[in-house]
């Protein structure tokens, strides 16, 4: 952005020439100019007189009324609109919505002069902002400007579009904008470049087609043009860096170009030349060299020569070798660039301008991660910073800090993170250092008491805004507790007693959450505390009960507390108080609670049962399908009521029921009531009782069915944890942090400073060795000796709390379940297949009987699939395809158990021995598949890999072929879990040993989870040979690789289509050599793989799904050279992807 | 990025704002407020950084006029106070010697 601006601004003074040439006053300076806008002039003036804000509210609101009745008289010309329209600027600026002139703005854009428009397009561009409807009204303009021969006016439509315009309409400009690109003056063609940068930030998508005409750009023999091309590159790169490696060549030699000096003159500033240029390329060269040593290599030179010219004393230099110094140390290092960036940073921080200080700091918390030595060698300057009146600096000091936390010095950088939370009162700042402060505190524990006491600190202080995870985090580590019982019980002994003793002061304030976290530890872990009666407690939750401040979400909190205490004492006068009390209060919810507990405390034996001790990390079983309520259900139907359906089956009704009235602008002639027969089938009884007994069988598996309602109360406040990681596995205890609270002198001896440090401590004052005494404290463990192994992040061995997930085991049981359910329904055909499946392999056993049990559910007709909530949660959208999708479930019944029955072991055998170069085994080498491409090699293996295209998955085939004269054993290969893709079966695949001078191979079915154009998968393989070796190796993957065509017919198509809801129109045009539309559909379907539904006329219907169900329809229509494309889909990103491969593919042929 | 661009004299008066992501009026006047408070409190021997928020303050003071620009995190904050300071030249230049009048009195031609 800040380039955009420069560019402006460079040009500024040949612009205005060209702009204002009617504009005199201006320029003329003087009083010339005040008197021109002299209304403007008089109303600031009077302005400025004024001395209150409500005169000057009084003044504005005359001025606008005034200026209201101007420009909606019919007599007022566009001269004095234009007039009245900067006063409007400059009312808004002061704050007064002027929403009334947004109109006239647009009109004046409309219907000016050149001058008048111009201040037409200011004011819009200043009023509106990028979803306001009244946008839409200016397209039209922009486009007349757009095709004007007159510059001036091209140069402010552009201006115009890449500073706001309305996302929709980007298609209507987006060829007019395009032609500029090759427009003679180099203005606007940068206007442009700039243009078709806003439309990549709001809809990348649309402008993905035109990628090689942004290369042109950057290589444009303008600067400014190819200045202005380097924003969308940046972008890009950002998004992914991978697909941009080639240009890091051209990125080198522009840099070394503009350090050089090789640009115009204008384009310095202070006689650096175009430093925000600089800036922008260092920083995309950072981008391109992260963690690739081959692309970094490229960039060494040019680095270490703007680190050299950039020795001129000047702020822009130094802005310039911050970013230097960034890229550097993010890309693959090298160590003489290394060097000399650290020496950049030492000049920075030990500058005494405060501006270069904050810079220094900002660089080293950066860098500090790979070199920690670089901050022991600032130590000092750090600790003065860190009591620097300057708060912004000791802000950047702790985030510094944060930065090299360990074990070893935690206690001391919390203490000063928490003296600074103490004094800063801006919400965000709490807010960020207060998740801060628990991080570490929860990361680096020293011991229990601190632990807690930090945390106290951190509740009180942090209050209510800080992030709700920070009490759950805690909560949950008190729950889960660690390896050690023992340890664990004291530390929630120290909690109850503290907060106990926070309890006593009878006025303290405490935060809501802060009362939250205290009354649910009280009410889990008070009798932990032998010594303590519960009578002590009770009294304190019941008087906090009766404060004001606190809210009734708290209440309920410690209402629950008290519940859970009354249910392990025997009888308590408190509670019956508290009962008495809360049993006619105002709030229900309260009432609700004291009645309960009442009740509760009638029945003892249900209360223990409910309410056992220490259970919080128990998974409780919920009955998600409401199986207690059939009964209830039931007895409504007999008597008549409407059975339930579900949201989309209404919406879906309801829009057939539409649909008879309100035609689509559609040629096609399809049936429009979507089938009837559907409908009433799922509204058949048979279905609902179906979905009764299944229900019930998950009932079966014990719920408490009887107290649901006192379940859904302790539910709220146990919340989440039901789900809660238990304790598994945890760290060895052994390696405890030592704990440093001992403080300075011992710490600095185990510190080893440096050793010309501890030469200067004798002639030093008091002062200066309490100073050094705290930095030995806050950099132990950094020291040499200590090694960088003990820095922050990759210390772990330190880490007391470490959480496993327990996530994979509750999906275990849930898909457990699932399979019961399925095996249940013992009707449908393909149960048959569904226990040899099972002995097959037990690694896809769930995937397969997920699909199973949705093929299954199809072919007993959707009645089954709308019922059972279960299924209904897997059927997804495939329900919606009703009909269409028999064909389709034949086709998953068939093909799906072929494809996956190769079990590991199987593969081995089928590929024993094939020659060197990898060849497809024969059964995969009859289906369409790509070349096999090399992915990666060494000394002793190379990988190659293909893709073969079955029905129903990408079936990825890696060849592994051992180039050495020994066998291999133990290869593995490993896939990483990709954002997009997700891998059937395992991620990993072990080949016991290949032979020497042998290939095998393994496969891996790939289906698309997120849709994406494209995306990579990556993945490694290791092997030992002489040593433990590792290969990393990645695939890219198109979206296109998990197209196939979807068979239907057209009355399909045409059901389908109205109960899709996402869609998107393009145009896009044809070229000469396709201009019939059976041509188009043609390359359509032999590069696209989509499947030729029907043709009439000049329409074209075609179908194709998404691995593995997600279909998505095509219209298109052509007309005068046109191509109109229209896409439904349920996903609402597939349509997105396919455009850009039909333009990509269109323009191609 | 850079989020918005302000001239505010030590009054508090705006002279110039532009914003680069929507905020709605009244917000606005509140954030030129508080903005204007923050950079005031603030000494010549502080750095000309400012946290506000979930984003960074750059600001620089001539005579009585303060010209503040917000940016995020991804920015630099050096960079930005140069451009601030080549803003100002480029307004020197345009009206031969530049003043917090010139300012106020030519609105639109500063919206360029």
């Amino acid at each position: 952005m800040s380039d955009v601006v420069e560019r402006t601004l460079s040009v500024l003074p040949g612009l205005l020439g060209q702009h204002e040439p009617g504009d005199g006053p201006g320029r003329a300076g003087g009083p010339g100019r005040v008197s021109a806008t002299s209304r403007l002039g008089s109303l600031i003036r009077s302005i400025t007189a004024l001395t209150s804000k409500h005169e000057e509210e009084k003044l504005i609101q005359q001025e606008l009324t005034s200026l209201k009745a101007t420009v909606s008289a019919p007599t007022t010309t566009l001269r004095l609109m234009k007039e009245c329209m900067v006063r409007l600027i400059y009312c808004e600026m002061l704050g007064y919505e002027s929403s009334f002139g947004y109109i006239h703005a647009i009109k004046l854009a409309q219907q000016g002069n050149l001058l008048e428009k111009r201040v037409g397009y200011l004011a819009v561009s200043l009023f509106l902002h990028e979803n306001h409807e009244l946008l839409l009204l200016l397209v039209n303009t922009v486009v007349k400007d757009l095709q004007s021969t007159n510059l001036v006016e091209v140069c402010m439509a552009l201006t115009v579009v890449s500073q706001i315009f309305p996302r929709e309409m980007i298609p209507a400009v987006l060829p007019l904008i395009e032609d500029k690109l090759q427009h003679s003056k180099e203005i606007i063609r940068r206007k442009a470049v700039q243009a078709l940068y806003k439309f990549y930030l709001i809809a990348p998508n649309q402008v993905q087609h035109i990628h090689d005409k942004f290369r042109k750009a950057l290589c444009d023999r303008d600067a400014g043009v190819m200045a202005a091309s380097l924003h969308i590159y940046l972008q890009m790169i950002k998004e992914n860096s991978s697909g941009y490696k080639d240009l890091t060549g051209s990125f080198v030699t522009i840099l070394k170009q503009v350090v050089g000096g090789k640009l115009p003159i204008d384009f310095n500033y202070h006689s650096v030349p175009a430093p925000w240029l600089q800036i922008q390329l260092l920083r995309i060269l950072g981008l391109l060299g992260k963690d690739d040593p081959r692309t970094s290599e490229l960039m060494y030179d040019v680095l270490d020569e703007s680190l050299r010219r950039a020795e001129i004393n000047h702020n822009i230099t130094y802005a310039i070798l911050f970013e230097c110094v960034q890229t550097i140390y993010t890309i693959h290092p090298k160590s003489e660039l290394l060097e000399k960036a650290a020496k950049c940073i030492g000049k920075f921080v030990l500058s005494p301008k405060i501006n270069l200080k904050y810079l220094g700091l900002k660089a080293l918390t950066y860098v500090i991660q790979q070199d920690p030595n670089l901050a022991l060698q600032h130590q000092m300057t750090i600790i003065e910073c860190l009591d620097h009146p300057d708060p912004i600096i000791k802000r950047e000091t702790l985030e510094l800090l944060y930065r090299i936390t360990n074990g070893q010095n935690v206690t001391v950088i919390v203490q000063k993170m928490l003296d600074y939370l103490k004094e800063s009162k801006e919400e965000y700042a709490v807010i960020n250092l207060a998740g801060k402060i628990a991080e570490l505190a929860e990361k680096y524990v020293p011991d229990n008491e601190w632990f807690i006491q930090t945390m106290n600190a951190v509740f009180s202080v942090g209050g209510d805004i800080m992030h709700p995870d920070i009490p759950n985090n805690f909560l949950r580590l008190l729950a889960e507790g660690f390896d050690d019982g023992k340890e664990d019980d004291q530390l929630r002994m120290y909690a109850v007693q503290s907060y106990l003793v926070l309890l006593e002061e009878e006025d303290a304030l405490y935060p809501q959450k802060f009362l939250q976290v205290m009354s649910w530890v009280l009410g889990e872990y008070s009798s932990l505390v032998t010594d303590t009666d519960p009578e002590v407690i009770l009294p304190k939750l019941h008087s906090l009960l009766r404060k004001t401040y606190v809210t009734f979400e708290t209440k309920v909190w410690i209402m629950a507390a008290v519940t859970k205490i009354a249910s392990r004492t025997s009888c308590s006068k408190t509670v019956d108080n508290l009962i008495e009390d809360f049993s006619n209060s105002l709030d229900t919810c309260m009432r609700q609670y004291a009645f309960e507990l009442k009740h509760l405390c009638e029945d003892k034996a249900l209360m223990k049962s409910l309410l056992p001790f220490d259970a919080s990390c128990k998974d409780m079983v919920v009955d998600a399908s409401l199986s207690f309520l059939d009964g209830f259900v039931a007895e409504g139907l007999g008597r008549g009521a409407a059975p339930y359906k579900p949201h989309h089956q209404r919406q879906e009704e309801k829009l057939s029921q539409e649909k008879a009235l309100n035609f689509e602008p559609y040629g096609l002639s399809f049936a429009s009531s979507v089938s009837s027969s559907g409908v009433t089938g799922r509204q058949s009884p048979t279905g609902l009782s179906f979905g009764s007994d299944t229900s019930g069988n998950s009932a079966e598996k014990g719920h408490k069915e009887t107290n649901t309602l006192k379940l859904e109360g302790v539910r709220k406040l146990w919340g989440k944890e039901g789900y809660l990681p238990k304790k598994e596995n945890k760290v060895g205890k052994e390696n405890e942090p030592q704990t440093v609270s001992c403080g300075g002198l011992l710490a600095g001896q185990v510190g080893d400073p440096p050793a010309s440090l501890s030469d200067q401590v004798a002639s030093l004052s008091e002062e200066f060795k309490e100073k050094q005494q705290l930095a030995s404290t806050l950099f132990i463990g950094l020291g040499s000796n200590a090694g960088v192994s003990l820095m922050g992040k990759a210390d772990t061995a330190t880490q007391k709390f470490k959480r496993k997930s327990k996530i994979n085991e509750t999906q275990n049981s849930e898909e457990a379940s699932d399979f019961q359910n399925s095996a249940a329904l013992d009707f449908g055909p393909l149960i048959d297949t569904v226990p040899i499946n099972m002995e097959d392999c037990e690694g896809s056993i769930h995937t397969r009987l997920r699909k199973a049990s949705l093929c299954s559910s199809d072919t007993v007709e959707d009645n089954l699939a709308f019922e059972t909530p279960q299924s209904l949660k897997k059927s997804g959208l495939d329900d919606r395809l009703s009909d269409s999708r028999l064909s389709q479930s034949s086709l998953f019944a068939d093909s799906n158990i072929e494809i996956f029955q190769p079990s590991p072991s199987a593969q081995c055998e089928r590929a024993s021995k094939t020659p060197l170069v990898p060849s497809l085994p024969e059964e995969l080498e009859e289906l369409t598949h790509s070349e096999v491409v090399e992915l990666c090699q060494s000394d002793a293996l190379s990988l190659y890999s293909c893709k073969v295209w079955t029905d129903d998955s990408l079936l990825l085939t890696v060849f592994v072929s051992n180039k050495t004269s020994s066998a291999l054993h133990a290869v593995n290969l490993v896939f990483e879990e990709a954002e997009h893709f997700q891998i059937l079966e395992s991620l990993t695949y072990r080949f016991p040993v290949i032979e020497a001078q042998s290939v095998e191979h393994c496969q891996k079915c790939v289906w698309m989870d997120g849709v994406c154009t494209q995306g990579i998968l990556s993945g490694s393989i290791n092997y030992q040979s002489e040593m433990e070796t590792c290969l990393e190796f990645s695939v890219t993957l198109s979206l296109l690789d998990f197209i196939r065509p979807m068979e239907m017919t057209t009355e399909d198509f045409g059901k389908l289509w109205l109960s899709l809801s996402n869609d998107v129109k393009q145009n896009i045009k044809m070229s000469s050599s396709q201009d019939s539309l059976s041509a188009a559909l043609n390359t359509l379907q032999q590069k696209l793989k989509l499947h030729v539904v029907d043709v009439i006329g000049n329409e074209g219907i075609l179908a194709c799904q998404l691995l593995p169900s997600v279909p998505c329809l095509l219209h298109c229509r052509t007309h005068s050279g046109m191509l109109a494309l229209w896409f439904r889909s349920p996903c609402s990103a597939l349509p997105d992807g396919l455009l850009y491969q039909c333009q990509k593919v269109m323009e191609e042929s | 990025m850079i989020k918005f661009f302000l001239m505010v004299n030590k009054q508090g008066q705006t002279r110039l704002s532009r914003y680069y992501e929507h905020v709605e009026i009244n917000k606005r006047t509140m954030l030129e407020a508080e903005v204007i408070k923050k950079c005031l409190s603030r000494s010549k021997d502080q750095c000309s950084f400012i946290e506000y928020k979930d984003f960074k303050l750059v600001y620089r003071q001539y005579a009585a006029l303060f010209v503040v620009v917000g940016i995020n995190e991804t920015e630099n904050e050096m960079a930005v106070y140069e451009l601030i300071h080549n803003f100002v030249e480029v307004l020197d230049k345009y009206f031969s010697r530049v003043s917090e009048l010139d300012v106020s009195f030519s609105v639109s031609e500063f919206h360029l």
